[in-house]
């Protein structure tokens, strides 16, 4: 029964929704807010239920010093946070800038991580990937080719965002053949995203015309 | 005569969008109700995905990271579902887990629920849920000296080394961590996916496949070129072809058709846009 109510609520929730194709109404204007606040609501239990609860409780109830230890002062980071809260400017507006403290930390700790995960994990890996070989002994005349489309694809890409020369000559042609590539990289992109979207619509009829109206074989 | 002829070209592109909404709703849905199906070349790099797993020994862990929600559940689920087929055909051991979005977590227990009950598989024995834990660079670090250092319970809140699994997959020193995983599959619709990569794949190691939302497929065929991955399931395509490789039907393959019926509409929408443009300059 509750499998039943539920398929029915979705498929409701599912036309409301797709009736904003024929215009803004208020049925669709019901169901947004129903979004927006339910994926509030939901996004903040789930987070101190599955995330912050969690941690407070394992960090100090743990005979692990150190773990006891950096857990008080990430609770403690948490804490200055809230000085960030819109309340703080009325309660004590001179002390909204200790939340900078934590904000900086996070800054500081995103950027290392990220910089030597960006060099390390991504950059080099990429930049080793694009030295090939464009013939060995084997290699076919498909190979070869999306080799040289590959090379050529990199060097003129990256030479088309080089602005510390003026882009005259025969230099002109390598920054068209870069643009060329960037557009094709564009629309196989629109391509995809089209695909994706299209996959969902497919998602929601089908579960329209099968788990609501029984009309899928 | 040729005049109406123009006309009628340019009136073309002045569809009613209602019309062009009914279309794309009727080139979506009849295929579906018909269950009409189409013959399809496998791509390559779900070939290469394939190959990964099915390399794979009974008794091997794989690690599924379910980062996406109900809003791309129609790309992403039929990939955990016909991944976990071929993990369960193989007897190989699986840990679900999530730290993008908790909502991925849900979907990727509906897939395990489903597949694991179709295979007669049991919880804590052949699959764990290590759960939902949000911070993805400082979870994957944590991650690797120990699981349990970020997950100290599974989702049902009980610890993970008791359960007869963890014992198994763990080894002699009782240590669950990256050298334990044998491949890493992440099943992405954002940027974590890019993490598990530039982290757990270039510092530790772990040969990984990726199943990604149509949207971010490009971005994820650098990393395929590149060898940083072993294998790239893109959008309902990678999903219908990994089920096609693997011998099974499912939402993946049947939605296809709709995708193709759809795509064609869309190129006759375009090539009559472009045409009413020209008649429309002709005309002026």
């Amino acid at each position: 029964m509750m499998d039943l109510i539920g398929v029915w609520v979705a498929a409701f929730l599912t036309l409301a929704i797709l009736s904003f194709l024929f215009g803004d109404n208020p049925v669709y204007k019901f169901v947004e807010h129903i979004f927006v606040g339910a994926s509030a609501a939901f996004g903040i239990i789930v987070m101190l239920n599955q995330a912050v609860w969690p941690f407070i409780q394992e960090g100090i109830t743990t005979q692990d010093m150190f773990l006891k230890i950096t857990t008080y002062i990430a609770i403690f980071m948490g804490i200055l946070t809230l000085f960030r809260l819109e309340i703080m400017n009325y309660i004590a507006p001179t002390l909204t800038w200790i939340s900078r403290f934590p904000i900086a930390f996070v800054t500081g700790v995103g950027t290392g991580i990220g910089i030597v995960t960006g060099i390390h994990g991504y950059i080099f890996p990429q930049v080793v990937a694009t030295f090939l070989p464009i013939m060995e002994n084997n290699t076919s005349i498909i190979e070869i080719a999306s080799n040289l489309v590959l090379i050529v694809g990199v060097l003129s890409s990256l030479y088309y965002f080089y602005f510390s020369m003026e882009q005259r000559g025969a230099l002109r042609w390598i920054v068209k053949t870069g643009m060329i590539i960037i557009m094709i990289t564009f629309g196989s992109a629109f391509g995809y995203t089209i695909m994706a979207r299209v996959s969902l619509l497919i998602g929601r009829i089908y579960f329209l015309i099968s788990d609501w109206l029984h009309l899928v074989r | 005569m040729k005049e109406r002829i123009l006309a009628f070209i340019e009136n073309l592109g002045r569809i009613d969008s209602r019309i062009v909404y009914a279309l794309v709703f009727l080139a979506t849905a009849i295929p579906l109700i018909m269950n009409i199906r189409i013959p399809m070349p496998v791509s390559p790099e779900v070939k290469s995905a394939f190959q990964a797993m099915d390399r794979l020994k009974p008794g091997d862990v794989i690690l599924i990271s379910t980062d996406y929600g109900p809003s791309s559940a129609p790309e992403t689920q039929p990939m955990l579902e016909a991944i976990l087929t071929h993990a369960f055909k193989k007897d190989l051991k699986v840990l679900l887990m999530t730290h993008w979005r908790f909502e991925g977590l849900i979907m990727g227990i509906q897939g395990l629920d489903k597949i694991a009950k179709k295979f007669g598989k049991e919880y804590g024995k052949d699959y764990l849920v290590l759960g939902y834990r949000p911070g993805v660079t400082a979870v994957m670090i944590g991650m690797s000296k120990d699981f349990r250092n970020i997950f100290s319970t599974d989702n049902e809140g009980k610890p993970l080394d008791s359960y007869p699994m963890y014992k198994e997959i763990a080894g002699d020193d009782g240590i669950l961590n990256y050298k334990d995983i044998k491949l890493l599959v992440g099943l992405e619709a954002g940027d974590a996916g890019n993490f598990w990569i530039m982290i757990v794949n270039a510092r530790y190691g772990v040969p990984m496949i990726m199943g990604t939302t149509a949207v971010i497929t490009p971005e994820y065929f650098t990393f395929y070129q590149s060898r940083q991955i072993e294998g790239l399931l893109g959008g309902l395509k990678g999903a219908a072809d990994y089920e096609a490789l693997l011998g099974i039907s499912g939402f993946a393959s049947r939605g296809m058709v709709s995708q193709f019926a759809v795509h064609v509409l869309i190129i006759l929408l375009i090539f009559l846009g472009n045409l009413s443009d020209i008649a429309r300059r002709f005309r002026s």
